[in-house]
């Protein structure tokens, strides 16, 4: 595995697998102990550089760490250095100064990680960049499919909502594939980018026909205010054409899960029922967030 | 004033010749020439180029002297083989009156390396809402020809007719940087296959298409020139081949950087490589070449575009747009189009000059000439070094590539400003 984590494409198939793998390892040995510690990165550091809020990440990337034993120093950098045209720079000096064994980074503008990465010594993990990628969700997404569906190669995946923004999306789309799953994007069509063809997916503008042929359906937060910059009329017209309603989830396989990287709005591209159902796997990617990202520490840490 | 004896040089090409240069003008043409106390320069091997003239510079000064001087990015042209750029309105303040043209005009001539010609701002403050006294830059002692409001499109299609029109009284030409405002807010980079993988908003091609076409219309509804920034795309390429068919006095120009570079680079997210217009993919690239070679595409003009290290490294969304060009542009014109010395003659010197109405310009090296001219090694090969160059900034896309061909010397009106490879002053 390289030294960063910075895009899902970093990784080939038996690296990806190699690291669901740890992940399930360490979840097995921490689970039902009452110290969930094990000592392996005692003494390493690891900073989370967070640029943007965001709670459920950064708690993630935290708990990861410190189960594996590591000194966890959060940088929240709100304010950004974007509107300051400067910053990332220094604080990548400031950090390496420090003497940071692993940078997480979550940053509003795309390619934030990268630059990061050419700045410091340390493992740099992308905690999600700007509307380019955010390679530990779509591991998870990854590790949350196997454990549900016992395998990954030859699911049919569809990931419904607002692909055009999402780094969630770009993720997965290239993570499944590697792993060897069949992706649909669905969206309405101002919501895909100019250039989609050439992604290793299929598209889609119709919800309703795509839903009885999935093994996984994976819905995107749609922010309300694109409705304001016309990318659909409203959010009534949204969620009639692309929401995932219990009607809608009825068409779905008795197999098939639900899955939302979260935060979710209920009501918009989810129903509350359809979230809180038994296909809903919201929960389990959370908790399965943990393990995953405490593989990636110990994978490009090296685990000594 | 020192005459000047080059010996030895091949005049665009052809067999080697003596060149004398006494007056500011080409004295004498021919073989076995003496001139005696004459600065002798051999030049065995050189080619001799009518000195270059850049439609599109920007030289940061008044405002940004901490990116470039008119000084040193007079020195970075000199050095790039031209004798004569234009400086474009962008600075701050905006070269939108007759007083800031004046000054950018007075400190070129203070610096004496190549003419500064001040472009004048076409609107107040390139705010795109009032037209700037076009006039009055026009009768300064600038004498204002090119009007542009580059960074900024004159969007307001009202407005940008009555620009066109207004400049015909004094044969002035307005310049417009084609960006549709609506099509590109928040724009990143090429908006294709690139552009979806990285996450970058995207610039359409679309966004510069649609004011080229718009543009040409005005134009020939109301018989006026107009000129075409920086064109970057095919479709361009086609909206001004129809409008040169149908007769519109419309002239374009392209960068070095689109004639070489595609928007892959933007994967390295290094923000040296974001310019406005985007870097395109390589099917533009090759619709842009054939254009330079087919005379639709007028003129190679640099967007000499020099920004600070803080402006460059950092998030590529913080970063600002641009990248140097003067010091490279006629090696990255040699790489793509080869030694074809009467076509980099017409694209990079006769027809800037012409357009910008710059008469002691684009004069090939000829008994009678304005003796403004520069020698080049096409047998040298260059690394480009970003601290060697003399601009105040370091933002070049090129550095660490080897291109060919090296300015030996240059000349304006007569006076070295290069010998050697070096500036003179």
């Amino acid at each position: 595995m390289t030294r960063h984590l910075l895009s899902a494409a970093d990784l080939d198939a038996a690296e990806a697998t190699a690291l669901l793998d740890t992940a399930a390892e360490l979840a097995r040995l921490t689970a039902g102990r009452e110290v969930k510690k094990l000592p392996t990165l005692r003494g390493r550091t690891v900073v989370n550089l967070f640029y943007e809020d965001s709670t459920r990440t950064r708690i993630s990337f935290e708990a990861a760490a410190k189960r594996l034993s590591a000194d966890v120093i959060n940088f929240s950098a709100r304010g950004s250095s974007v509107a300051k045209g400067e910053g990332l720079k220094d604080t990548a000096l400031t950090l390496q100064a420090m003497g940071a064994d692993a940078v997480v980074v979550r940053h509003s503008a795309s390619g934030a990680a990268h630059r990061l990465a050419g700045w410091v010594d340390g493992s740099v993990i992308n905690a999600g960049d700007g509307t380019h990628e955010h390679p530990t969700q779509a591991l998870l997404d990854a590790y949350t499919m196997r454990a549900r569906l016992g395998r990954i190669a030859g699911l049919k995946v569809a990931i419904v909502g607002d692909v055009l923004h999402s780094r969630v999306a770009r993720s997965n789309v290239l993570l499944l594939h590697t792993l060897g799953a069949h992706v649909t994007l669905v969206a309405p069509p101002t919501l895909l980018p100019v250039g989609v063809d050439a992604w290793p997916a299929t598209t889609s503008y119709d919800l309703d026909a795509v839903l009885p042929d999935c093994d996984v359906v994976m819905m995107l937060r749609v922010q309300r205010e694109r409705m304001d910059d016309s990318f659909f009329p409203s959010t009534r017209e949204y969620t009639r054409r692309y929401g995932l309603d219990t009607a809608r989830a009825r068409r779905l396989p008795e197999h098939a899960i639900v899955m939302h990287p979260g935060p979710m709005i209920r009501g918009m591209e989810i129903a509350p029922e359809v979230a809180d159902s038994p296909r809903s796997t919201v929960t389990e990617q959370v908790a399965n967030g943990v393990s995953v990202r405490m593989a990636v520490l110990y994978r490009l840490l090296g685990g000594a | 004033m020192a005459d000047v004896l080059i010996t030895g040089v091949s005049v665009l090409g052809r067999p080697p010749t003596d060149l004398l240069l006494r007056d500011g003008i080409v004295a004498e043409v021919g073989t076995g020439l003496s001139a005696p106390g004459a600065l002798v320069v051999p030049a065995d091997g050189l080619v001799a180029l009518p000195g270059l003239v850049d439609l599109h510079t920007h030289l940061r000064e008044p405002g940004r002297e901490d990116a470039e001087t008119v000084e040193t990015g007079s020195r970075a042209a000199a050095l790039g083989g031209y004798t004569a750029v234009c400086a474009m309105a962008n600075t701050e303040p905006v070269a939108d009156t007759a007083g800031v043209v004046e000054q950018v005009w007075r400190l070129g001539r203070e610096a004496g390396l190549v003419d500064v010609q001040p472009v004048g701002a076409v609107t107040v403050g390139l705010r795109g809402r009032q037209l700037a006294e076009l006039a009055a830059m026009a009768d300064s002692a600038a004498a204002v020809r090119i009007f542009s409001d580059d960074g900024n499109c004159v969007a307001d299609p009202r407005l940008m007719r009555r620009a066109l029109e207004y400049v015909k009284a004094f044969d002035g030409v307005v310049a417009q940087h084609a960006e549709e405002p609506r099509l590109t807010e928040g724009a990143q980079m090429h908006e294709g296959e690139v552009s979806a993988r990285l996450g970058l908003a995207g610039w359409p091609a679309v966004a510069e298409e649609a004011i080229i076409a718009r543009d040409a219309l005005l134009a020939g509804h109301v018989g006026a020139r107009l000129h075409i920034c920086h064109v970057s795309t095919a479709g361009s390429v086609e909206q001004l081949r129809a409008a040169k068919a149908r007769g519109v006095r419309v002239s374009a120009e392209v960068t070095p950087h689109h004639l070489l570079l595609t928007d892959e680079l933007a994967a390295t997210y290094d923000p040296v490589y974001k310019v406005n217009p985007p870097l395109r993919p390589e099917r533009d690239v090759a619709a842009l070449r054939q254009a330079v070679r087919d005379g639709v595409i007028d003129a190679v003009a640099t967007d000499h575009a020099p920004h600070t290290v803080e402006d460059k490294e950092c998030e590529w969304a913080a970063a600002r747009p641009g990248m140097l060009g003067l010091q490279t542009a006629l090696s990255v014109v040699l790489d793509v189009f080869g030694p074809d010395w009467n076509l980099i003659a017409e694209r990079m010197s006769r027809t800037p000059a012409r357009l910008a109405g710059l008469d002691d310009h684009g004069h090939d090296p000829a008994p009678g000439a304005p003796a403004s001219l520069t020698l080049v090694d096409p047998a040298a090969r260059v690394t480009v070094d970003p601290t060697q160059l003399a601009s105040r900034s370091r933002n070049t896309p090129y550095a660490g590539m080897t291109l060919p061909g090296r300015v030996v010397a240059t000349f304006l009106r007569g006076q070295p400003t290069v010998l050697d490879g070096k500036a003179t002053r």
